[in-house]
């Protein structure tokens, strides 16, 4: 005795019109088997290439989904219905995802529409035009590309170059830096005789040279809540190359926000790490790390340090991926979190899922709109006044210039400093004395009670850090030295070194 | 080919996606003979992040289908929106296209609706043919 299957409204023009269709068989595959024989149609639009139903296809024996049965195996009896129910998905492409379909004219991606390459271009792009998987049409999607880099830097350095040499059909540039002596160990971008200038002046001449095909605009603002939506709009894929938690948390909510694939990256010491965030149905930076670091933990590389040469890999991993997401080529480092070791010259691979809770790119983000990062960060917003006059407007710190009068005027305030040892054989508060941060929670037992304490380290990050645990442990009267060592340096003792 | 609607359909979808900014919206279209002349709001049940997807679950399809009959109509197709992208098909919307469906699509850019566009899978699945939308002028 013959089954029935429903057919779906799509399905029905090849069904002769009909809404449903007697088929015989002792199990589902076999209906559908039966139903595929006669209507021969239907076949490519239920089963993918490999003969598996295709999986937006769902099939309902009576009304239970068979993948909750015996998928095509489950058995019917005589009166039982078969419904084959649409599941109706789509969504938008992504830069690595081509868009599909003949003509309309906007689609910047459509071959037809690609710039074209000039007899200088392609004599200087031959290396990849002889390649199958870049060639002239790939060539073309480079030129017709974009790249936002966040910070000419230690990691904007080497990846806005290859990305330039590549031939990215325009770089832009997220920088208000200017080029200081202590850059030029890693930031390749920048020269000797560029310090002093600034960052985006320096970077636009360097990367003209070395293409001056490529269009360099540079933005010479702080990436900020209130411009980055704005500048992301413009550009196909975002490469960060930041050094602070607060940008990296919005370069991460601002590419998700606009759809745009970020290009990680980050370098402390000898370790370097790198991943593709807030792709289309890819984890982001959030997935990964919901919430910052508490302030100080982690130093940055003006604290802590960087090898010279670790930018170099880190940048070009970046600029590779990049590549290959305007190229469509490859696997891309997406749900993979690379971390790369210098000293044991190692390469470690992490797996990274999308978290269907991430405050940003999960199922019910609640961070719908960029926010205050410094804030979320847990970093003490700088008063305005104090930027003003150099005067300290609160009881828990301190400007150099305000200890500078208290050790004048013969107040002798305990100068602890927090930094390393190495650190301390550059330069120093006189009269100061050093326990690194790390070891203060044992060494602390070392520090009066009944003097003014203030702490201070290079920039002031740790030592605010240094002054909350202080706090937590009964001191009462410690202050944190505004701006570190530099500050000081700045303002009252220029005869010492920075680094 | 050609698909129309009247003003005032062309409207709620843009409305629909301009609400759902930054995620994708999507909907049912109802008619016959070319003409639109219902659109039904849908939940985007996608588990892969609405901002880029969208998923009309299986019973939510049977109840459009059940909607059509109701409304003595053809489930003519889907409408669905891309924030900051292209009114153009993505490869998942053609991995997941239905054939004789108009899937129309609308980009919104920064929470404003732009261009709308409709498309049709091609029988051997290979792409989606562009068909004409017409907005039709008030009666």
């Amino acid at each position: 005795m013959p089954n029935t299957i429903h057919i779906p409204t799509p399905l029905r023009p090849f069904t002769d019109k009909h809404e449903s269709v007697e088929v015989n068989g002792a199990t589902v595959g076999e209906l559908l088997a039966d139903l595929t024989k006669r209507y021969d149609g239907l076949r490519k639009h239920l089963y993918s290439d490999d003969g598996k139903l295709r999986n937006f296809v769902n099939v309902y024996l009576n009304d239970e989904d068979i993948r909750y049965l015996q998928r095509e195996q489950t058995p019917v009896k005589a009166g039982d219905s078969l419904s084959i129910v649409p599941s109706v998905a789509g969504g938008a492409p992504t830069s690595a995802e081509a868009t599909v379909g003949n003509p309309p004219a906007i689609n910047p991606r459509a071959i037809a529409d690609l710039p074209t390459l000039s007899q200088d271009e392609i004599k200087r792009y031959s290396r990849h035009l002889i390649m199958p998987e870049v060639g002239m049409d790939g060539q073309r999607k480079l030129k017709a590309g974009s790249v936002l880099c966040i910070g000419a830097g230690g990691l904007g350095s080497p990846a806005a170059m290859y990305l330039a040499a590549a031939g990215i059909g325009r770089i832009g540039i997220v920088d208000f830096d200017v080029v200081d002596f202590s850059n030029l160990q890693r930031q390749l971008l920048h020269g000797t005789k560029d310090v002093g200038r600034t960052k985006n002046e320096s970077a636009k001449s360097r990367l003209n040279d070395l293409n001056p095909h490529v269009q360099v605009d540079t933005y010479e603002t702080a990436l900020s809540s209130q411009n980055a939506l704005q500048l992301f709009r413009d550009y196909d894929v975002i490469l960060d190359g930041t050094d602070n938690f607060p940008t990296r948390y919005l370069v991460n909510d601002a590419c998700v926000l606009t759809g745009k694939p970020n290009a990680y990256g980050s370098i402390f010491r000898f370790e370097g790490q790198a991943s593709v965030f807030a792709t289309a149905g890819g984890p982001c930076y959030r997935c990964l790390y919901p919430e910052p670091p508490p302030p100080g933990l982690v130093p940055s590389c003006a604290e802590g340090g960087v090898l010279g040469v670790l930018p170099g890999i880190i940048g070009v991993i970046q600029a590779t991926e990049t590549v290959k997401l305007i190229l469509g080529i490859g696997e891309p480092l997406i749900g993979r979190f690379m971390i790369y070791d210098a000293l044991r010259m190692r390469f470690r691979e992490l797996k990274l899922r999308k978290d269907p809770e991430c405050p940003v790119c999960g199922t019910n983000p609640t961070v719908t709109k960029l926010i205050d990062y410094e804030q979320f960060c847990g970093l003490r917003p700088e008063p305005q006044q104090a930027q003003t006059t150099g005067a300290a407007v609160n009881d828990w710190e301190i400007t150099p210039v305000d200890l500078k009068k208290k050790m004048d005027a013969g107040e002798t305030p305990f100068v602890l400093d927090v930094r390393e040892p190495n650190e301390y054989q550059i330069n120093k508060i006189a009269g100061s004395t050093l326990i690194p941060l790390g070891e203060l929670p044992r060494r602390y037992q070392e520090l009066p009670r009944d003097r003014e304490i203030v702490t201070q380290c290079k920039m002031g990050g740790r030592s605010a850090k240094a002054q909350e645990f202080l706090k937590s442990v009964g001191f009462t009267n410690v202050k944190n030295l505004r701006g570190g060592i530099l500050e000081w340096i700045d303002k009252v003792d220029p005869s010492q070194p920075k680094y | 080919m050609a698909l129309s609607l009247s003003p005032g359909i062309n409207e709620e979808i843009r409305r629909h996606g301009a609400e759902t900014y930054p995620n994708e919206c999507c909907g049912a279209l109802y008619g016959g003979d070319g003409v639109v002349t219902a659109s039904f709001a849908l939940p985007n049940t996608t588990e892969e992040g609405p901002r880029r997807r969208f998923l009309v679950r299986p019973q939510d399809y049977r109840e459009a289908e059940r909607r059509a009959t109701e409304l003595r109509a053809e489930l003519l197709g889907f409408y669905h929106s891309h924030p900051d992208h292209p009114a153009r098909p993505s490869q998942y919307d053609l991995d997941h296209a239905w054939p004789f469906f108009s899937y129309i699509i609308v980009s919104v850019r920064g929470g404003t609706p732009e261009d709308m566009t409709s498309w049709r899978l091609r029988d051997d699945r290979s792409t989606f043919d562009p068909e004409d939308l017409v907005v039709t002028e008030h009666a």
